[in-house]
């Protein structure tokens, strides 16, 4: 571990930073990993666009593991905070869901929107980064329960802020009723029904007999990580 | 010097001419007088009414002065649950467990729009009131309520606790249990259909546990 100082890739001949004025909405400075990345990857990134000064680059949703390591541990990029994982389902169903990462290179002074676009009639399906920046497991973790998208490769994916056996569906998609799906009556039985001294998964599990209170997909799910903990 | 109660009234009566060191009064009044004026809070503070709720047990409010300075983050040693602020569906099951550890006899204060009524939260993650979780004695309105219409609403309840009544066999409190063979029970389904929504959702339904 060590500590890294804003600007420090810069040199000691770089100037100070100041803050941005009268930044135009689209057009400006593109962030140089832009072109690099690009350059990189041709046949990963798609395109590129500078909002409101910050560079947005469109890449290939399978390739995202890939080009996010990179840039995390190119000596020439070195981002190495991810700010936030997130995704923007857009209101004309006819446009694909987009994930959004994003970057900061804190020595280079650079930020850098990453997205991936995913089509809203195949499965929704992008790859877990969590391996990379290990910030990105409990974000994805919120992904996945606000709209369903599943990232592959994840250690644990499941719900974060709805409960586990939340049944209602991913309340941030567009086709999500605001009141949700069940009647008020029958949303607050099952919230009741919740046990809330039951952890979910195996090495929080304090109460072992809290096990028999959980659903079936998620009993069959915590034993065979058990099993893969017994056998690693 | 000679204090004493009317037959009839609750109140104790000083009688300085008798000049008589004794005391009367009805044991009923004595343990509610002692009930209402050691109330101790638990705090249910879940968002912004909390920071109000903060303020009015700070000193310039000083809710010591109700005997309510001594906060029980403990529902075991707690008599009144203050809930100030919205409650997720996620925190349902937790703050009925608190209500079910807290002793007998005890008193539940919803602070806030939010926790009376979900106030502007008519969404998928909100509960829409807390009287749909736990039984509620005093409604405390206002987003979030000033630390006077708090304290108005602990005052209201003071008075609720110096109006009770034992019940018969020495009993203070009685808790209703429901009971589906008797003759009075209604199914919630049957009560859906009689009862028109309510709230200010139209998926809110009385029979909501």
């Amino acid at each position: 571990m060590s500590i890294v100082f804003p600007g420090a890739a810069l040199g000691a001949a770089a100037p100070a930073p100041v803050t941005p004025r009268g930044i135009p909405h689209r057009g400006g400075d593109v962030n140089p990993s832009a072109a690099t990345l690009a350059a990189r990857f041709p046949d990963a990134v798609l395109r590129h666009e500078v909002t409101w000064g910050d560079t947005t680059v469109w890449i290939a949703a399978p390739r995202a593991r890939q080009l996010i390591q990179w840039l995390r541990d190119d000596a020439g990029e070195r981002y190495d905070y991810l700010v936030d994982v997130t995704a923007v389902e857009h209101r004309d169903a006819m446009r694909p869901l987009e994930v959004v990462w994003h970057l900061r290179s804190l020595p280079f002074r650079r930020f850098l929107r990453l997205k991936a676009e995913l089509d809203p009639a195949a499965a929704l399906v992008a790859p877990s980064i969590s391996a990379v920046y290990a910030s990105a497991d409990w974000l994805e973790r919120e992904v996945f329960d606000m709209f369903g998208i599943r990232f592959e490769g994840h250690p644990d994916l499941r719900r974060i802020l709805m409960w586990e056996s939340y049944a209602e569906g991913h309340p941030l998609r567009k086709d999500f009723p605001l009141r949700g799906r069940f009647s008020r009556a029958e949303q607050l039985s099952q919230a009741l029904a919740a046990n809330p001294e039951a952890r979910y998964s195996m090495e929080e599990l304090s109460v072992a007999d809290a096990f028999h209170e959980l659903p079936e997909d998620m009993k069959r799910r915590l034993q065979q990580q058990a099993r893969q903990v017994e056998g690693a | 010097m000679g204090l004493s109660v009317q037959p009839g009234r609750t109140g104790v009566a000083v009688d300085p001419p008798s000049q008589e060191s004794w005391v009367t009064t009805r044991l009923e009044f004595l343990v509610n007088w002692a009930r209402a004026s050691s109330l101790w809070p638990m705090p249910f503070g879940t968002a912004c009414c909390a920071i109000e709720f903060m303020a009015t047990a700070a000193s310039r409010f000083d809710l010591a002065r109700f005997g309510m300075e001594r906060m029980s983050f403990s529902p075991r040693q707690a008599d009144v649950l203050i809930c100030a602020g919205r409650v997720p569906f996620k925190l349902a099951p937790v703050i009925r467990r608190i209500y079910q550890q807290m002793p007998q006899p005890k008193w539940v204060i919803s602070m806030g729009a939010c926790a009376s009524s979900g106030g502007m939260f008519d969404n998928y993650a909100v509960v829409q009131g807390i009287d749909t979780i736990i039984p509620v004695d005093v409604y405390v309105p206002g987003c979030p309520p000033r630390p006077e219409a708090l304290m108005h609403g602990i005052m209201m309840l003071q008075k609720k606790v110096m109006a009770q009544r034992s019940l018969a066999g020495g009993q203070q409190y009685a808790e209703m249990t429901i009971d589906p063979q008797s003759k009075l029970y209604i199914p919630p389904s049957r009560i859906d259909e009689l009862s028109e929504p309510f709230g200010n959702s139209v998926h809110q339904t009385r029979s909501a546990p």
